[in-house]
């Protein structure tokens, strides 16, 4: 056999380190530099850390602490009892028992028996909210969370909607959307017909009817 | 041989099958959407989902089209027929009519049960357009809550594809549904006074393709994404129905026909759908127990088998003094490890059948309105509620040459012919009373394995529990000598053992029990269940030779 040896490609860029000047050789500057920044930390009497419990920080808008169950303008829980959120949640921490819903409620087939929800096994991601299809379970901007027992963290749906009382009028945790209806069935009289959410092609009817969210373009399938 | 073509392949049809341009289709793959068809029920071409392009090919070779989209429901499939389903005309033919279909179906797929099984979703996610160009109001119609004991309307998610109503003319013959209104305002109705409460009710709710007919027994209950299925046999009579059993979480939620034309066809009855309550029923015996004097010594698996193999070992030394009665309700599994253990301790041992409960006659459908059954009989309930005797009786007519009735055990039981007794129970709805339990009273041991309490347990030396069908595995042998396998779905309660388990571990044999390696050697030493060690077993099902099982 014979060794034939393989050019070695070159992948690595050499760069000269760069030449000193008098100056820079002595170190003065740098270390006057570096005096300069730790004499302004010395002499600066701002404080940056926030006195909590004292005061309480403003965490930004989209913030996702512990869940509240909505109550609707009935003050009905909103949940539909759909599971979509318990299907969504990968921690596995919604647990829901459905009932039908009593006749005088014509607007919706059922509604939570029981919600619970393991505020400690939750990682709140909030994929409940994006799944709930009524808008039903919102994350909040509570985060001092404590319990003395295991159990009183596992909120019930009574303690969820509590939890809705307490926030609902805080300017923060403002109540989303006013969807709380199932379907487009349910609110044809007062909301028009949702467009399609793909892109429409001129030639449709639907691209020329004053229909909300129609997204006009030619590069959609549907034709 | 007729030779079709569908979608450019060619498929053969045996000469004596009679196909539809849809079942032509699915033998090469091809899946060809339909409502209102269903295989069991006759043909209305009504949904207009399943219109695909159909021409002839002539001898010289050319093809000749129909000029016009016909249903492939009721299109025979013959020698030459050429069938087109994914042309453009066609795709465009199916978005139309889902779009029409979907026009008043309030969209509630979140609340609705038949989410995830519904062939609304599936068709409209294959062939929809994926939104509604309709900008008036829906029609929604009121649900009706009460068409049935066990049935309720969503009667806004109906698409009027028939399916129930030609179920309950045709099947069960009771003809309770029916289509009122036209146009827009059909609506599935039942006559007043008269609900869906035929036996065979339940199969309405799963030929619904979508969410409109539900089962109040199930309703609301999961979402059936959580599901996790198996297939099964149904133990409630001797037809033996292949059913899919449905648990979450260890537990039950329904039952439902799995097609199986081996077995009893698309449905099943609904003493069987519902009649597995007592499998989560908290009167099951949960604790095991050796008592002395009618006092309970020892509460835990390993010590209380280990006495009832010591007492059983020690009854063997006399002559004929083991006897063991052996319910219908066993797999043959299960019969095959009690007897042969039994007979390894003594050859004298006497084996019994179990009582096999009859409950009136064969109950078959569809009947006409004064009852009387309508050939050809499409359904039958049989009056012989257990589900295995014919297997039990082959293992038993192994072991013991014959199949000696429980009446007569009862008789020699009560003349102390016997010093140790091994019941195994199984029946849910009972199956010893208490004069025929007074039979035991004087007998030294008594071993009961059974799920339920019974009159027996009052005289039992030992108690095991055991499992249920659902939570077992093994073989059932049906009336016509079908063997299908039941499989484990769920765990039994803490304190019961499934019965192949216990008599696996009564017999001392090693390691776990595999039910696969127990089959072949059944196969292999009984002549009659030979094919149980078969592949297609786990399928569809085995037949036994009919002459060697006696019936």
């Amino acid at each position: 056999m014979t060794e034939t040896k393989a050019k070695p490609k070159k992948t690595v860029a050499w760069v000269e380190e760069p030449q000193l000047g008098f100056w820079e050789s002595t170190f003065v500057p740098a270390i006057m530099k570096g005096l300069k920044t730790t004499l302004k930390h010395v002499t600066d009497r701002a404080p940056v850390t926030q006195q909590y419990p004292e005061q309480k920080p403003d965490l930004p808008l989209h913030y996702r602490g512990v869940h509240r169950l909505n109550r609707d303008e009935k003050d009905r829980v909103k949940c539909v009892a759909c599971m979509m959120c318990a299907t969504a949640c990968p921690a596995n921490c919604i647990s829901i028992e459905a009932q039908a819903a009593p006749p005088e409620w014509p607007d919706r087939d059922k509604f939570p028996k029981s919600f619970v929800l393991d505020e400690l096994r939750c990682i709140y991601c909030g994929m409940c909210e994006e799944a709930c299809p009524v808008d039903a379970i919102e994350l909040t901007h509570i985060y001092d969370l404590t319990g003395e027992t295991r159990d009183a963290l596992m909120f019930d749906r009574e303690k969820l909607l509590s939890v809705y009382d307490k926030t609902k009028d805080n300017p923060r945790d403002p109540v989303r959307t006013r969807r709380g209806i199932l379907g487009p069935a349910a609110e044809f009289a007062s909301l028009p017909t949702l467009g399609p959410a793909t892109v429409v092609p001129d030639s449709d009817r639907s691209a020329r009817n004053p229909t909300a969210g129609v997204i006009k373009g030619s590069l959609g399938a549907n034709s | 041989m007729a030779t079709v073509t569908v979608n450019g392949k060619e498929v053969e049809i045996g000469a004596s099958e009679r196909l539809n341009c849809i079942q032509a289709a699915s033998k090469v793959g091809v899946e060809i959407p339909a409502y209102c068809w269903h295989p069991a029920l006759s043909v209305v071409a009504s949904c207009r989902m399943c219109l695909v392009e159909v021409g002839d090919k002539k001898p010289d070779g050319t093809v000749a089209m129909q000029p016009k989209l016909v249903p492939g429901c009721q299109t025979p499939a013959k020698d030459g027929t050429v069938i087109i389903s994914d042309s453009q005309k066609v795709k465009d033919a199916r978005k139309a009519t889902l779009e029409y279909l979907l026009l008043n179906h309030p969209l509630d797929c979140p609340t609705c049960d038949q989410a995830g099984e519904c062939y609304l979703q599936d068709y409209s996610f294959n062939y929809g357009r994926g939104y509604s160009r309709l900008n008036e109001p829906k029609n929604i119609k009121p649900d009706k809550t009460y068409i049935g004991d066990q049935i309720t309307l969503f009667t806004d998610r109906c698409i009027m594809c028939t399916r129930c109503v030609r179920f309950t003319r045709e099947v069960s013959g009771s003809a309770e549904l029916q289509v009122v209104s036209r146009g827009s305002h059909e609506e599935i109705d039942i006559f007043p006074g008269h609900p869906v409460n035929n036996p065979l009710a339940g199969n309405v709710v799963d030929l619904c393709p979508v969410g409109a007919l539900c089962s109040k027994d199930f309703l609301y209950q999961q979402r059936v994404w959580w599901l996790k299925s198996q297939s099964s046999v149904c133990p409630g009579c001797s037809t033996g129905c292949s059913i899919t059993v449905d648990q979450n979480e260890e537990r039950v939620y329904r039952l439902h026909p799995r097609t199986n034309e081996k077995a009893q066809g698309h449905f099943m009855c609904d003493e069987g759908r519902f009649g597995w309550k007592y499998t989560h029923s908290d009167q099951r015996l949960t604790s095991p127990e050796a008592r002395t004097n009618g006092h309970v010594t020892s509460s835990d698996f390993d010590s209380v088998l280990a006495s009832v193999r010591t007492a059983l070992k020690k009854a063997a030394q006399g002559k004929g003094k083991v006897a063991a009665v052996l319910s219908p309700w066993m797999t043959v599994e299960e019969a095959y490890l009690l007897a042969g253990f039994l007979k390894s301790l003594s050859g004298e041992v006497t084996l019994a059948m179990g009582p096999v409960r009859i409950e009136g006659k064969d109950d078959q459908f569809p009947k006409d309105v004064k009852g009387n059954v309508v050939e050809p009989v499409k359904f039958t309930i049989r009056a012989e509620k257990a589900p295995n005797r014919s297997g039990v009786e082959a293992v038993l007519s192994h072991f013991a040459g014959d199949v000696m009735p429980f009446e007569e055990l009862l008789r020699l039981s009560s003349t102390g012919k016997f010093s140790a007794v091994y019941l195994v129970g199984g029946d849910p709805e009972g199956w010893i009373s208490e004069i025929q339990a007074e039979a035991f009273s004087k007998i030294e041991t008594v071993i009961v394995q059974d799920i339920l309490s019974s009159p027996v347990l009052k005289h039992a030396t030992h108690v095991l529990p055991s499992g249920t069908f659902v939570e077992r595995e093994g073989v059932f042998v049906n009336h016509k000598g079908l063997a299908q396998m039941i499989r484990r779905s769920v765990r039994g309660p803490d304190g019961t053992r499934p019965d192949g388990r216990l008599l696996w571990e009564l017999a001392e044999r090693s390691g776990l029990i595999q039910t696969d390696t127990l089959r072949s050697e059944i196969a292999a030493a009984i002549p009659a269940l030979a094919v149980i060690g078969n592949a297609e077993l786990k399928v569809n099902g085995v037949l036994l030779d009919e002459a060697a099982v006696a019936v």
